[in-house]
């Protein structure tokens, strides 16, 4: 299973994660964070792979991945 | 619970002040994911910018010198000279680097200063609010270049990776690109072996990445990754340039 904790006030909504996923499991929010830039959502948890590479694109280190082992 | 994925210790907790989507961000965390992966972040000082990076002191969680504008080679030499058992760094951009500082990288590449520079080319001044820079391509609009960069007025942009390669002290010199999650990928490898080649003391390393500023260039960040593509990767060739023979054998 795959954890993926957003750290959405840090968001700027750049879009820059959403064009990266693989699987188009990335979203906007309709709300708006404390800078008010809409941030990211993950759409189904589910299908998340961890594979981190909108991690590695997101400037801002809005998004954190941990796997579990077992 | 494996982490997979999580901001680096070399980076402090501070949101970055980047406007949305702008390449500073990966950079600096791709520097700091190599800085705790050589175990180096109690001996590394960095040198900061005049630019959009000018406060990267507060993002670093090293030791930080600020330097007049492009004469971090210069003071990046003295830290280094004064205390050579610490890892120097230099975070230029290309304004700084290549406009006003031109002088002071040419020399301390020419040296072979065992220092090694993080030099980002988003071909524009980003800070200013968007003049031109060396490296501005040509066509390329900007504030100072309304009519687009033209050759005859502006001459043609400077490929510095090439230019520093000429000269022996630099012994590893490369040309990365930030505008999707492999080149990301390969970007840090090549930050890697710039440390490792003056870790294990054998000359100037720099390793330039192409970078956006969508801010500057009027486009969405998505779109200044496919804009980078398209239009700067021709122009500025991706790889290692120069890996000089005692190198070689680093990793
Ligand atoms: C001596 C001096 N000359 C000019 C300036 C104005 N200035 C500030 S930042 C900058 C250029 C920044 O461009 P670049 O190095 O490409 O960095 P970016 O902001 O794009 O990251 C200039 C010309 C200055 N601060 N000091
Ligand atoms: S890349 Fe980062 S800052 Fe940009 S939208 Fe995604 S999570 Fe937000
Ligand atoms: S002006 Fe350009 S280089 Fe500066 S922070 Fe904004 S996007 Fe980045």
């Amino acid at each position: 299973m795959v954890e993926m904790i957003m750290h959405v006030e840090l968001c700027k909504g750049c879009g820059l994660c959403q064009a990266t996923c693989p699987q188009d499991l990335l979203s906007t929010s309709d709300q708006v964070n404390s800078k008010g830039f809409y941030p990211v959502v993950l759409l189904d948890k589910a299908k998340c792979t961890g594979c981190a590479l909108c991690a590695r694109m997101c400037p801002d280190l809005v998004i954190e991945i941990h796997k579990q082992t077992a | 619970m494996k982490t997979v994925f999580s901001r680096p210790q070399a980076l402090t907790n501070k949101p970055l002040h980047y406007c949305p989507g702008c390449g500073h961000g990966i950079i600096h965390r791709l520097v700091a994911e190599v800085i705790d992966e050589l175990g180096i972040r109690e001996k590394t000082i960095g040198t900061c910018p005049v630019g959009c990076a000018v406060v990267a002191n507060e993002y670093f969680n090293v030791d930080m010198q600020q330097a007049a504008h492009g004469r971090s080679p210069a003071v990046a030499t003295g830290i280094k000279r004064v205390l050579p058992d610490r890892v120097v760094f230099t975070y230029q951009g290309d304004g700084d680097l290549a406009s006003i500082g031109m002088t002071e990288v040419v020399h301390a590449a020419a040296r072979g200063e065992l220092i090694t520079t993080i030099f980002v080319n988003n071909a524009i001044y980003g800070m200013t609010g968007g003049q031109m820079a060396p490296t501005s391509l040509l066509g390329q609009f900007t504030t100072t270049t309304p009519y687009g960069r033209k050759k005859e007025l502006q001459g043609s942009p400077i490929r510095v990776a090439e230019m520093l390669a000429t000269l022996e002290g630099a012994v590893y010199i490369a040309r990365m690109s930030v505008h999707n999650a492999t080149h990301v990928m390969r970007t840090k490898r090549a930050i890697k072996r710039a440390f490792e080649t003056q870790l294990e003391g054998k000359g100037y390393s720099l390793v330039e990445i192409l970078s956006t500023c969508p801010t500057n260039w009027g486009l969405s960040p998505v779109e200044a990754t496919k804009w980078l593509a398209d239009n700067m990767i021709p122009y500025y060739p991706l790889g290692e340039i120069k890996v000089a023979a005692a190198v070689e054998g680093i990793n």
